[in-house]
């Protein structure tokens, strides 16, 4: 039947191998052998120095400031953002009318570019020409913030104590849409008269949720979680573009991406950079093969 | 003492219609709820963005001392300076350059290399359907350094071709992995009664698969043209001539500059720009759009 097959194989697959060999599979090899050794960039000399910048790695102090920051984004975001689009998912579900007018305006901040998105954000927060400032203002809830210990409105992107907040919130506002629309789509997949006969047991719609819906999206929430996880470890542009050159005292914004991106591209150390992009790439991994594995079940099957 | 048996006996009707009443009472309580919270999280979505656009039309002063209120006058003029002075335009015409023939040759060289591995028999088929595969496990970051000094040394560092290279390098591996599924669910009587028919396999794949394969490739387009929309930090480290800027790169750019010279009404006219024609466009391919955005995460 098919004759001279590789006649096609090879000029079929040609194209794409070359190009995944040169561009991608030779950085991502050359990465693990540069992260030993104390590259500088400028000489074509690149000193093998071993383990000497995972060794560097464990007693900076700004890698465990940017790390512990990927940390709290990573408890905050996931969580927050899926149980928003779950919840939201699971009312538009409901058959409630303008469910459509719902569904399209929810997704909107995942089709404008991240960048614009911080851009837009950053001037949310602007505590002069911004609109959050002067809402909160208008709401009389300075006394709630006096509460939580700050002199009065915070300045969001310009305070230590805000900055992490500001942004993950920014993620959770762009990334909910995303969830929402994969979790509807799980959600229209069971069968009708799983709810009928529920509802003929005399279950509300709280028990719906927690026996029927809940149970059978396991396997997306399980992609989801994974999906959140990854964002939480990134962070690069939104932070980049949010906290100009996020040079402000302490460093309260940085993230390992950030921070790797100096130490490469700002002072040349390319050998640790890669060092802690090494590291960044095995925890992004050991925490995805975690969460498959803490949130395996038993499949429920339908 | 007569009220026990009273009691014993009146429960049946006497919790019946409470129970329907509130039931009734509640039900419509949960809806109002429901429009509730719906409404409220529209209006966290938009309102942002239409903030955004009312300010793109106000003077400097206006967005300085009155944020809430409406323009007095139209300012089309912040348009014309984002456009011009402000080099949107010419951001918005290096990401088309850079992007669309990103997505085409994505899609022919995954589309090429997915039919061969979909449908054909060989030693190291897996190999190399598993080796595309695994890249989808690594982060960009990590390949950054060496990726800008073998560009470097390629001496297509700062061009867009060299961007181009290395968008559909990186596009490959999912859309690769999408595209050998796709075809792989192709009926294989069609292609056989096609060869029988005389029909050489370069023919074949052009003249049949790939016709017939449409719905894929869309999603595909869609998905990848979205990663390039939103792609900041391949171009923030592989271009360098500010006139060579992609729109995410133009953007952040701006943003920087914009502590030294405030000209917000430019730059709120540059957002909207930059965010409302995609609006648009999506509003119009909705569904597609949203398929083709959520497809990626099957890959997890």
């Amino acid at each position: 039947m098919y004759k001279h097959k590789y006649r096609v194989i090879i000029p079929f697959l040609a194209p794409a191998i070359i190009l995944y060999l040169v561009f991608v599979i030779y950085p991502y090899a050359r990465s693990m052998y540069n992260s030993l050794t104390s590259w500088k960039g400028v000489s074509t000399n690149q000193p093998f120095v071993g383990l000497y910048n995972y060794q560097r790695m464990l007693n900076d102090e700004l890698f465990w400031n940017a790390l512990s920051h990927n940390i709290q984004y990573l408890i905050f975001i996931p969580l927050t953002t899926i149980a928003l689009s779950l919840f939201l998912a699971f009312m538009i579900n409901q058959q409630v009318r303008f469910s459509k007018f719902f569904r399209v305006t929810y997704f909107f901040p995942q089709v404008i570019s991240i960048i614009s998105i911080g851009v837009l954000w950053s001037y949310v927060y602007h505590p002069t020409i911004g609109i959050l400032t002067s809402l909160l203002q208008f709401l009389r809830l300075e006394w709630f913030f006096q509460l939580l210990g700050f002199e009065g409105i915070p300045v969001w992107i310009g305070d230590p104590r805000t900055v992490r907040p500001a942004i993950g919130a920014v993620v959770v506002w762009q990334s909910v849409g995303f969830y929402m629309v994969l979790f509807l789509a799980a959600m229209e997949a069971i069968p009708q008269s799983f709810y009928e006969a529920a509802i003929i047991d005399g279950a509300n719609r709280w028990h719906q949720f927690w026996n029927i819906t809940l149970p059978l999206l396991w396997d997306t929430m399980q992609t989801a979680l994974v999906f959140a996880g990854l964002g939480a470890f990134d962070m690069f542009a939104m932070t980049r573009v949010m906290v100009v050159s996020g040079s402000t005292t302490g460093r309260p914004a940085d993230v390992l991406a950030t921070y790797l991106y100096e130490q490469a591209f700002d002072v040349s150390r390319f050998g640790y950079a890669t060092a802690i992009a090494v590291s960044l790439f095995l925890m992004v991994l050991l925490l995805s093969v975690f969460t498959m594995r803490i949130t395996r079940r038993e499949a429920v099957e339908y | 003492m007569t009220s026990k048996p009273m009691t014993a006996v009146t429960p049946v009707p006497a919790e019946k219609a409470p129970t329907r009443f509130w039931s009734a009472f509640s039900g419509k309580l949960v809806n109002t709820l429901i429009y509730l919270f719906l409404s409220l999280w529209a209006l966290i979505v938009i309102f942002p963005m239409v903030w955004v656009v009312v300010t793109s039309f106000k003077t400097d002063q206006e967005i300085f001392f009155s944020p809430w209120l409406p323009p007095a006058q139209l300012m089309f003029d912040n348009f014309v300076r984002a456009w011009t002075k402000a080099n949107i335009g010419l951001y918005l015409f290096n990401s088309l350059v850079v992007i669309l023939p990103s997505i085409f040759f994505t899609l022919l060289f995954s589309a090429m290399a997915g039919y061969v591995l979909a449908r054909f028999t060989f030693p190291g088929n897996r190999v190399i359907f598993y080796a595309f595969l695994g890249g989808m496990l690594f982060p960009v970051m990590l390949a950054l350094v060496p990726l800008y000094f073998l560009l470097l040394s390629m001496k297509i560092i700062d061009s867009h071709f060299g961007l181009i290279l290395v968008y559909i390098a990186y596009s490959l591996p999912f859309t690769v992995f999408f595209m050998t599924g796709f075809f792989k669910t192709l009926p294989g009587e069609l292609l056989e009664a096609a060869i029988i028919d005389g029909a050489n396999h370069y023919q074949l794949f052009f003249n049949i698969v790939l016709p017939l394969s449409k719905n894929g490739l869309v999603s595909m387009g869609i998905f990848n043209f979205l990663g390039m929309w939103n792609q900041y930090i391949l171009p923030l480290v592989l271009l360098t001539t500010a006139t060579k800027y992609v729109l995410s790169q133009g953007l952040a750019f701006l943003q920087h500059q914009q502590r030294y010279q405030s000209d917000w009404s430019g730059l709120f006219a540059a957002i909207v720009i930059v965010m409302v024609p995609t609006l648009i466009v999506y509003i119009i391919f909705q569904n597609q759009i949203q398929r083709g955005l959520t497809v990626g995460a099957l890959k997890g």
